[in-house]
C-alpha cells in the first residue's frame, strides 16, 4: 500500500515507516465522520435559509448584543489574564517560594474543573450574600449577574491558556541575553521591557488569542454568574440555547454560523501568529 | 521598578550589582509574587474552597445522604460510561493522527493538525448544536431514524457522540509534538532489525510515548467528564437517564438543593485535583517527554 | 514487556467498559416509564412517583421505575416533539400536547377526553410573589406598570406558566376596562416592559428572582410561589394574591404512540389514573396544587388556597384559538414584546 501510494503521486515524501495508509485513513474518517460532516451540516443548515434571511436573523438587534457581550467580555478576561498570566508565569520561572509547585499545578485547574462547578462556585463567590460579594455590596459593586462576573469567569478558564503558552519560553530566555543588555547599560526595566518582553510576544499574543476564543465559546461558567439579561448580560451560546429551546431553529443556526465563522479567523490569526513567531523568534509559541 | 537599580551595571564589576542586574529588587520581586498569589488565591484557590465548604454546610452525614441518591448515582454511572466510551475511541484516533502527522511528510499536514485543533475553537453549544441538527427530527436523517427506533438525541449515543466532538483534539495534540521531537530513527531501527510495522509500534513507539499518551489520556478525561455545555445541549436532562454529573449539579442547583448540587461538585472537583496531582507527578518524573507536548 | 502490560490495561479497560454497559441493560430489565413534565412539578412528582412504584408493586408484583424531566413546558414538548421517549407527558397547558398530537401523530387529537376533568388532574393559578414586607406596595396587577417596578416572568415562548402569566394579566386588564382587548393589550405591552429578563421556564424565573435578587414581583404558579415560601423561608417573600387571575389547567396525557412501542401502555395509563386517586389528589394538594377532588385532600392543605375570581381560558376562545393568535410566530406576543428598550 506505502509503495503503490508513493509511486501514484508524490502526495508525501517516501520512508521506510510503514502504516501511513491506514493511520491517515482512520485519522481521516474518524475527522470527516466526528468533526466536518456536523460542521459543514451547520453551514448547510445556515445556507438553506438564503442570504437574506440568515442576515436579518444574524442581525437581530438580541442577536448582534449578545454577540458584542461575548467579544466583549471575552476580549476584557483576555487582557487581565494577559497581564496576570505573564506575571504568573515570571514568578513561577524565576522566583522560588514556598507553595510554588503547589500553585503551579494549580494553574491547570480551570482546565480540569468541569465548568458547571466553576459556574456554581463563582456564583457562590460573587454573589451579593457571598463570601467576596458580600464585601463589596456595601461599596456598590455588584459582580455576579453582570458583565463583570462574565469576564470573573471568564478570566478563571482562560488563565492556562496564558500562563501555559508563555511559561516555557520564557524557560528557554537566555541569561546571557539580559546579562548583556544589563552590560550595555540598561537598566533592569529596560532589560524587561525592551528586551524580554519583545521575544516573548509571539507567546502572548497565543496565549492571549487561546484563551479569548476559549472565552468567546464558554458556556457552562458563564450562564450561572452572568444572570442572562437579554441587551446586558446574555452570552451569545446562552442565546443558541435559548433558541434552541424555543425551537427556533434558524435563528440558533444563525447565531451558531457566525460564531462558528469566527471561531475560524480566530483559528487562522493563531496559526498566522505562530508561522510569523516561528520566522522571527525561531519558535513556535 | 527602575530606581532599585543605582547604575548602569557596567560600571560596577562587583558580582553583586550583576545579580542585581538580572533580577529585580527584593521589594519588586515581593509585589509580584504577591500579585501571583492573590490572584491565584481569588481567582483559583476560593472557588474550589467554596465547593467543599458548601457540600458540607450542613455537616458531613447530609453530604453522603445526597451522594447515596439514586439519581446521583446513576448520573455518575452515566458520566463514567461516556468517558469509558469517548476516551478510547479519541485515544485510537489520536494515534493514528499522530502516527500519520508525526512520522511522514505530506502534502496538507497543516492543513490537517488545523482541522484537528477544530473542536478546541469550536463552543461547547455549538458542539451539541451540530448533533441537534443533524439527529434532530428535521433533519434528514430524523425521520429514518424515528422510523427504525434509533435513538440519538436525548439518550446516551448523543452524548457520547457530543463529548467525543469536544475531546477529539486532546490526544492528538499531546503526541504530535512529542513523536515529533522523536523523529523516526527507532522505528527505522527496528524495521531493519527485521520487525512487522505493528511489531515496531508495539514495541518500539509505544513505549517511547506512554507517558506521553498517559498525559493526553488524563486530560481528555477530564474534560469528557466534566463537559457540560455540548452534553446539556443534546441530553434532554431526563433524571436518573441521561443526566451526567454536570447537569445532576446544574439540576440540583436550580432546585435550590445547593448542599446536593455542590455535593457533586465535589465529586468532579476531587476528579478534578486527582486529574492534576497525577499530571504534576507525570511531569515531574517524565519531564523530557511531555516538554514537548507542553510547548504546543 | 510494557505492550503486554499496556495490552493488559487495554483488556481491563474494555472489560469494565462491557460491565458499565451490562450494568445499564441491567437496569432497563424492570419496567421504566418516562415522564416528561414542566418545571415546578419536580417536587410534586418526586413524591408521587414512590407513591406510585410502590402502589404499582403491591397491586402486580412488579417493579416500575419513573423517570421524569422538566423544563420550560413548551421546550418539552419540542423535545418530545423531536424525539424524546415519552410514555407520558404531565404539562402545563392543553396547546403543548396539542403540539405534540399534531407534529408526530402520537398522541390522538381527541386526547382531552381520555381522562376526567378534560384530562387535569389538578389545577393552579397565577399570584405574586413580592419581596418580605412588600416595599413596593403591590396589591393588584395595576401596580405592576408603576414606573419603578421590575416584574420577573419567564418566556412564553417556552414556558407554560408564563402563558398563562400572560393570560392572567390580560384578563385583569379587559375586566378592568369593561371589556376592552385593545386596552388589555396596551396593558399587556407595559407591562412588558418592565421585565428586565425571560427565562425559559418558571423554575429559571423563580431562581432569577429568589437567588440572583433581581425584580420587585414574580409573576409565579401559586405552588411555586407557596413552595418558594417554603424551601427559601417566609422571612424573605411573600405572597400577594391579585383580585382576578386565571384557572391554569396543566393536563396530562399518554403518549400512545411511545407506549404502544415500549409495550408501557398498561402501566403509564395506571400511572395517570393514579393521579386522580385519592391518594395521587392528596400529594398534589400537599405540593399546592389545587385538586380536582378537594374532598379528597387533607382539609389544612385546601384551607391554604386563597379565593380569587378565576378567568378561564375558554374566555380567550380556549387554547386552539388562544396559542396561535397570542404566542404563534407573529402574534400578539412577538409584537409587544421588544426586549430590553
Amino acid at each position: 500500500m506505502t509503495a503503490s501510494t508513493r509511486k501514484r503521486w508524490q502526495f508525501r515524501q517516501p520512508s521506510v515507516i510503514p502504516g501511513f495508509g491506514l493511520a491517515l485513513g482512520v485519522t481521516l474518517s474518524w475527522l470527516i465522520l466526528i468533526i466536518l460532516i456536523p460542521l459543514s451540516g451547520l453551514l448547510w443548515r445556515s445556507s438553506a435559509l438564503g442570504w437574506s434571511t440568515f442576515w436579518t436573523l444574524a442581525t437581530d438587534e438580541r442577536t448582534i448584543n449578545a454577540l458584542r457581550i461575548s467579544f466583549g467580555t471575552a476580549f476584557a478576561a483576555a487582557l487581565v489574564n494577559v497581564v496576570f498570566g505573564v506575571i504568573l508565569a515570571w514568578v513561577l520561572v524565576r522566583y522560588s517560594f514556598p507553595g510554588k509547585r503547589i500553585i503551579d499545578a494549580m494553574v491547570d485547574l480551570p482546565f480540569a474543573l468541569p465548568t458547571a462547578v466553576a459556574g456554581i462556585a463563582l456564583t457562590t463567590l460573587y454573589a451579593p450574600n457571598g463570601w467576596i460579594g458580600s464585601l463589596l455590596t456595601p461599596l456598590g459593586i455588584k459582580i455576579a449577574f453582570t458583565p463583570i462576573g462574565i469576564v470573573i469567569a471568564l478570566v478563571f478558564v482562560g488563565l492556562p491558556f496564558v500562563v501555559r503558552t508563555v511559561q516555557p519560553i520564557m524557560e528557554e530566555i537566555d541569561k546571557e541575553v539580559e546579562e548583556a543588555a544589563a552590560t550595555l547599560g540598561a537598566n533592569r526595566f529596560q532589560t524587561i521591557s525592551r528586551v524580554l518582553l519583545p521575544g516573548l510576544t509571539p507567546a502572548v499574543l497565543t496565549g492571549f488569542a487561546l484563551a479569548f476564543a476559549r472565552g468567546v465559546g464558554e458556556y457552562g461558567s458563564v450562564i450561572f454568574i452572568a444572570g442572562n439579561l437579554p441587551y446586558v448580560s446574555e452570552i451569545a451560546p446562552l442565546l443558541i440555547v435559548i433558541r434552541l429551546e424555543e425551537f427556533n431553529y434558524p435563528a440558533a443556526t444563525a447565531i451558531a454560523a457566525v460564531m462558528l465563522v469566527i471561531s475560524f479567523a480566530m483559528l487562522l490569526v493563531i496559526n498566522l501568529i505562530q508561522a510569523w513567531s516561528r520566522r522571527r523568534y525561531g519558535y513556535g509559541a | 521598578m527602575a530606581h532599585d537599580i543605582p547604575d548602569p551595571a557596567g560600571h560596577h564589576g562587583t558580582s553583586e550589582m550583576v545579580r542585581t542586574a538580572t533580577s529585580e529588587s527584593r521589594l519588586a520581586r515581593y509585589v509580584l509574587i504577591g500579585l501571583a498569589l492573590c490572584f491565584m488565591g481569588l481567582f483559583v484557590l476560593m472557588p474550589l474552597a467554596a465547593v467543599f465548604t458548601e457540600a458540607m454546610r450542613n455537616g458531613p452525614g447530609e453530604f453522603l445522604t445526597v451522594l447515596s441518591d439514586p439519581e446521583t448515582f446513576s448520573a455518575i454511572r452515566l458520566t463514567l460510561l461516556v468517558a469509558v466510551i469517548a476516551v478510547p475511541l479519541n485515544v485510537v484516533f489520536g494515534v493514528a493522527a499522530a502516527w500519520a502527522i508525526a512520522k511522514f511528510e505530506f502534502k496538507g499536514k497543516a492543513f490537517l493538525t488545523t482541522l484537528i485543533d477544530l473542536p478546541f475553537s469550536v463552543s461547547p453549544v455549538i458542539s451539541g448544536l451540530v448533533f441537534i441538527l443533524l439527529f434532530g427530527s428535521h433533519s434528514l436523517l430524523g425521520p429514518w431514524l424515528q422510523g427504525n427506533g434509533i435513538q440519538i438525541l436525548f439518550a446516551v449515543p448523543g452524548i457520547v457522540l457530543a463529548t467525543v466532538f469536544v475531546t477529539f483534539p486532546f490526544v492528538a495534540r499531546e503526541l504530535i509534538p512529542l513523536m515529533q521531537e522523536q523523529g523516526t530513527s527507532d522505528e527505522e531501527a527496528a524495521l531493519s532489525l527485521g520487525a512487522s510495522g505493528w511489531q515496531t509500534f508495539w514495541y518500539v513507539t509505544l513505549p517511547n510515548i506512554k507517558w506521553g499518551l498517559l498525559y493526553g489520556v488524563l486530560l481528555c478525561n477530564a474534560r469528557a467528564m466534566g463537559e457540560f455545555g455540548a452534553v446539556s445541549v443534546v441530553s434532554g436532562h431526563i433524571r436518573g437517564l441521561t443526566n451526567t454529573m454536570p447537569l445532576q449539579v446544574e439540576i440540583l442547583y436550580n432546585e435550590y438543593n445547593f448542599v446536593a448540587a455542590f455535593a457533586v461538585a465535589t465529586l468532579l472537583a476531587l476528579l478534578a485535583l486527582v486529574t492534576l496531582v497525577l499530571k504534576s507527578l507525570l511531569e515531574m518524573k517524565f519531564s523530557e517527554q511531555i516538554a514537548a507536548s507542553r510547548r504546543h | 514487556m510494557h505492550a503486554k502490560r499496556l495490552t493488559r490495561f487495554i483488556t481491563v479497560a474494555l472489560l469494565a467498559s462491557s460491565i458499565q454497559v451490562g450494568g445499564l441493560g441491567f437496569a432497563f430489565a424492570d419496567t421504566t416509564i418516562l415522564n416528561v413534565s414542566y418545571d415546578p412539578t419536580r417536587e410534586l412528582y418526586k413524591d408521587f412517583n414512590a407513591a406510585f412504584a410502590e402502589k404499582w408493586k403491591t397491586d402486580t408484583g412488579e417493579t416500575v421505575t419513573i423517570q421524569t424531566s422538566h423544563g420550560g413546558s413548551g421546550k418539552q414538548a419540542r423535545s418530545v416533539i423531536d424525539g424524546l421517549d415519552a410514555d407520558v407527558v404531565t404539562l402545563a397547558l392543553e396547546a403543548d400536547i396539542d403540539a405534540i398530537a399534531a407534529n408526530t401523530g402520537k398522541i390522538p387529537a381527541d386526547w382531552k377526553s381520555k381522562f376526567e376533568n378534560n384530562s387535569a388532574p389538578y389545577t393552579s393559578t397565577i399570584v405574586f410573589l413580592v419581596r418580605k414586607g412588600n416595599p413596593k406596595g403591590i396589591k393588584d396587577w395595576g401596580d405592576l406598570v408603576k414606573d419603578d417596578i421590575q416584574v420577573i416572568t419567564p418566556n412564553p415562548k417556552t414556558s407554560g406558566g408564563a402563558r398563562w402569566n400572560f393570560l392572567a394579566a390580560w384578563a385583569w386588564a379587559r375586566q378592568a376596562n369593561g371589556g376592552d382587548d385593545t386596552k388589555a393589550q396596551e396593558y399587556v405591552a407595559s407591562l412588558f416592559k418592565h421585565v428586565p429578563v425571560l427565562d425559559t421556564g418558571a423554575r429559571g424565573a423563580t431562581t432569577t428572582f429568589v437567588q440572583r435578587g433581581l425584580g420587585d414581583v414574580l409573576l409565579a404558579w401559586e405552588n411555586e410561589a407557596y413552595l418558594s415560601l417554603e424551601e427559601l423561608g417566609p422571612d424573605s417573600f411573600e405572597i400577594v394574591t391579585p383580585s382576578v387571575s386565571i384557572k391554569a389547567e396543566p393536563p396530562v396525557a399518554l403518549v400512545d404512540g411511545n407506549v404502544d412501542a415500549k409495550g408501557t401502555r398498561k402501566v403509564a395509563e395506571a400511572y395517570l389514573q393514579y393521579l386522580y386517586s385519592d391518594v395521587g389528589q392528596k400529594i398534589a394538594a400537599k405540593h399546592y396544587y389545587r385538586p380536582f377532588k378537594p374532598e379528597a385532600a387533607a382539609p389544612e392543605d385546601i384551607a391554604r388556597f386563597a379565593d380569587v375570581k378565576l378567568s378561564t381560558i375558554d374566555e380567550f376562545g380556549g387554547w386552539k384559538e388562544a396559542q396561535p393568535k397570542f404566542f404563534g410566530d407573529g402574534g400578539l406576543f412577538d409584537q409587544i414584546y421588544k426586549p430590553g428598550q
